[in-house]
């Protein structure tokens, strides 16, 4: 146990600092949700109406931006053969990276994801739904997205890889999370989005580590 | 492995008998193709759709090619994992672009349909979507593949991705019962037996038919070309070395 939670230690040490942390995720994320009004105009009222799903889209994005640093560093430097090597098993070592992703990209996002969507004319009073669906998708495009990461370990041009094989594979938790949040801004029955998300976050955080561990040993051979 | 897979599993088995059934399929999906649409052709407009319900023949064997394609490539993925064979890693890589393909056909004629009987090139619907998300699935697999050079590591990153994707085809069939929507739902395979009249089924049927057997005779002659290849490159190797 306090192997990994050293393990995770280490891995939000390194996912936190060194320019890649929370602060370039959540400028990205306020850069594409600035680009949508100047694209789409100031009208309010038409902003409201995307305000969800571009909050949700816009999430998506900035989950793919550290994708490349969650493998491809240890890879290089010889980190990932080591811990190959160690006693914990490199399933347990992926989910502890995609665990370190999400708190140093998912949860700042899940923080600034509200914030967002008020600014873009969506309801305050579904704040704290925004904040909830998109802690719960983000840690859905940390696992899967790791995978992804995982897989194109060695490839060329290896972060437009990942975004490529990735992006697809995101839009189950961006079709629920989105649709919870419309429903919800429509005064409709919200929860089966939630549970369909939280379901399928959990699916995610079952199976993601074991093809990232797969893909890392592949990709180590 | 099933018998019929361990018998195909040695390549001089396997050239030997898709030598003779590459083409074999190839004629039969000719001649089923022929039938299906002079039935097609010949069989009256629908009352609702008029002419263009005969878009139906071409566009729904697609669809189903799509899925069908990406099964195969699935377990073509899983048995060149398992038992690193690399026949099954042929077959899974000759799978990759003919899925695309049908894929890209099925989006193609739906679009097509959908112009004159919804009034609208495309619709953001859940099934139309899910189908777009395969074909950019198949387009990641190709990718993948390509950008990694050395052959084995790439044979096993591509089958860990067919696999991940394998997850994505429940919900290419289930979406259209989560989902709502202008598209109709099912009405081939259902409980209470098909809802179409059998002057459209038989053609359909014979359609589904006919693409089935013409990717059999593609997939087989793509996989005789990946093995050609492997051969070629080991005799430029073995020439370059003695």
């Amino acid at each position: 146990m306090s192997r990994l939670l050293a393990l995770l230690r280490r891995e939000t040490a390194l996912a936190w600092g060194g320019g890649g942390g929370p602060l370039v995720a959540v400028g990205f994320y306020a850069g594409v949700v600035t680009m949508l009004p100047l694209a789409i105009g100031p009208d309010l009222e038409r902003l409201a109406g995307i305000a969800p799903a571009a909050a949700f889209v816009a999430l998506a994005l900035a989950s793919l931006l550290s994708l490349e640093r969650m493998f491809e560093r240890d890879y290089e430097d010889g980190a990932l053969d080591l811990l190959t090597l160690s006693p914990t098993p490199l399933e347990a070592v992926a989910a502890i990276k995609s665990i370190a992703q999400w708190i140093a990209a998912g949860a700042p996002l899940a923080i600034a994801a509200p914030i967002a969507a008020i600014a873009l004319g969506a309801s305050p009073q579904h704040a704290g739904l925004t904040f909830v669906t998109a802690a719960l998708g983000g840690l859905a495009f940390a696992f899967v997205g790791g995978t992804g990461a995982a897989l194109a370990l060695g490839a060329r041009r290896g972060a437009l890889l990942t975004a490529v094989i990735v992006l697809p594979l995101f839009a189950p938790p961006v079709i629920f999370g989105a649709g919870a949040l419309q429903a919800a801004a429509n005064g409709l029955a919200w929860t089966s989005g939630l549970l369909l998300l939280a379901g399928y976050t959990l699916a995610a955080a079952a199976l993601g580590p074991v093809a990232m561990a797969a893909a890392c040993r592949n990709a180590l051979s | 492995m099933p018998p019929a897979l361990a018998f195909l599993a040695n390549p001089d088995r396997f050239m030997a008998f898709s030598r003779w059934a590459a083409p074999m399929f190839g004629i039969l999906a000719v001649v089923l193709a022929c039938a299906g649409l002079w039935l097609g052709f010949t069989a009256p407009e629908d009352y609702q759709q008029g002419d263009t319900v005969r878009i139906m023949f071409i566009h729904v064997p697609a669809a189903y090619m799509a899925t069908f394609v990406y099964v195969c490539l699935a377990g073509a993925s899983f048995l060149s994992l398992v038992f690193r064979h690399a026949l099954a890693d042929a077959a899974a890589k000759a799978a990759a672009p003919l899925g695309a393909v049908f894929t890209a056909l099925a989006l193609i004629t739906g679009s097509l349909w959908g112009a004159p009987m919804w009034g609208t090139w495309w619709v953001w619907d859940a099934r139309l979507t899910s189908v777009l998300v395969l074909f950019l699935f198949y387009l990641a697999y190709i990718a993948l593949r390509g950008a990694i050079d050395d052959e084995a590591r790439s044979a096993r990153a591509g089958a860990i991705l067919a696999l991940v994707g394998a997850i994505n085809l429940p919900v290419v069939k289930f979406s259209v019962d989560w989902w709502n929507s202008l598209h109709q739902g099912a009405s081939v395979f259902r409980a209470d037996g098909p809802t179409m009249s059998a002057v459209y089924l038989w053609p359909l049927g014979l359609m589904a038919l006919a693409y089935t057997a013409a990717f059999g005779s593609l997939w087989l002659v793509r996989i005789r070309a990946e093995v050609w290849k492997k051969r070629a490159g080991a005799a430029a190797l073995a020439a370059a070395v003695f």
